[in-house]
């Protein structure tokens, strides 16, 4: 049941991108197109108020449920792999219109081929997995 | 009280404004922190590739993926929260946007199937409000699955992703919103990354994909 919060959190989550079309395979075309505000409104309101949550967290103005301060890691400061591999998803997300939190959402929601690319994806996974170690990070 | 039910489910159905994505995001935020978790939905991928046995082939999957399962319940929920939103809240069932848009949408296929009225919220078969998507966009369904074009969209499109996420070390949830909320120069320099390769596939290989007719 300690797990049960969760589902709660993403069920928001879900029903929230559903509901601002985030998931629409359109409206992400729309806005590599520069067409509309849109898509762009919903991921800088996220990235602001985001922004002045985590610095309340990090800062422990707000503690987690059991008082303890959140950690947040930094990132490494490996360029090749943020420049290269965000090429290759941002190639993935323009191409089906969906990126890895929507793809759970779609499933959901009854397009049931999304199974299909739910595995796809894994096999993507294993496939960096497998050759991390001969590519440029 | 049951009118009332149905007036609440009506306000929700429409459809929400840009800034609603700043509340949503904001509070999925503040509860993972809240439980002490980071926001991350592809990390999911390399959970279930560790559970399936991973692990034995690459030590990039062998970690403490037992711990990882509260984010799988966050995936789960997703997968719920679509399921509601769908069949219970849809409103019109149509993704709401711009004439611009339609238009060019209308120069990537054969003839201008789409209009405001047929603009299903994704490209694939309506059930629940009775939006008439034409079928050349009829991508989502395991028909489509079954055509060249439909191939290279639906696995092309999930091995990039998924091959993409890892590399990059984060998705759109990982870097777009919480490592740029983190002021991590590194997401940001991601997230341009993604947007390069969004407009590379979008601009310049999208429209010959979507052309193909085997």
């Amino acid at each position: 049941m300690k797990l049960f919060k969760y589902i709660i959190i993403g069920f928001l989550f879900g029903f929230g991108m559903w509901k601002l079309e985030a998931i629409s395979t359109f409206r992400i075309i729309e806005m590599f197109h520069f067409q509309s505000f849109h898509m762009y409104g919903i991921i800088m309101s996220g990235v602001v108020i985001g922004i002045i949550i985590t610095q309340l967290f990090k800062k422990g103005k707000i503690k987690a449920v059991h008082g303890e301060t959140v950690k947040f890691n930094d990132k490494s400061h490996e360029w090749w792999r943020y420049i290269l591999g965000g090429i290759i998803f941002g190639m993935g997300w323009a191409l089906t219109g969906v990126c890895s939190g929507m793809m759970f959402v779609l499933v959901g929601s009854g397009y049931t081929v999304f199974i299909v690319f739910i595995g796809a994806a894994l096999l993507g996974t294993f496939a960096y997995g497998y050759f991390r170690k001969s590519l440029p990070h | 009280m049951y009118e009332k039910v149905l007036e609440m489910q009506e306000f929700i159905s429409q459809p929400w404004p840009w800034w609603m994505g700043g509340i949503v995001i904001g509070l999925t935020l503040y509860l993972l922190f809240k439980f002490n978790k980071d926001f991350g939905l592809s990390a999911n991928l390399r959970t279930m590739c560790a559970a399936d046995g991973a692990g034995k082939y690459a030590d990039f999957f062998e970690f403490d993926w037992g711990k990882q399962g509260w984010n799988l319940m966050v995936a789960l929920g997703a997968m719920f929260g679509g399921y509601v939103a769908a069949n219970y809240f849809g409103g019109d069932g149509l993704a709401h946007i711009s004439d611009a848009a339609i238009n060019t949408l209308n120069q990537m296929s054969p003839e201008p199937y789409l209009t405001a009225d047929n603009v299903h919220i994704v490209p694939g078969k309506d059930v629940m409000h009775g939006v008439n998507l034409p079928e050349w966009w009829n991508l989502y369904s395991w028909k489509s699955l079954f055509t060249l074009r439909g191939l290279i969209i639906i696995v092309g499109g999930g091995f990039l992703i998924g091959f993409g996420a890892r590399y990059a070390g984060g998705c759109t949830s990982g870097h777009a919103i919480s490592g740029i909320a983190n002021l991590q120069l590194p997401s940001l320099v991601a997230v341009i990354g993604f947007f390069v390769g969004g407009l590379i596939m979008t601009w310049l290989i999208l429209p010959y994909i979507l052309q193909i007719t085997i």
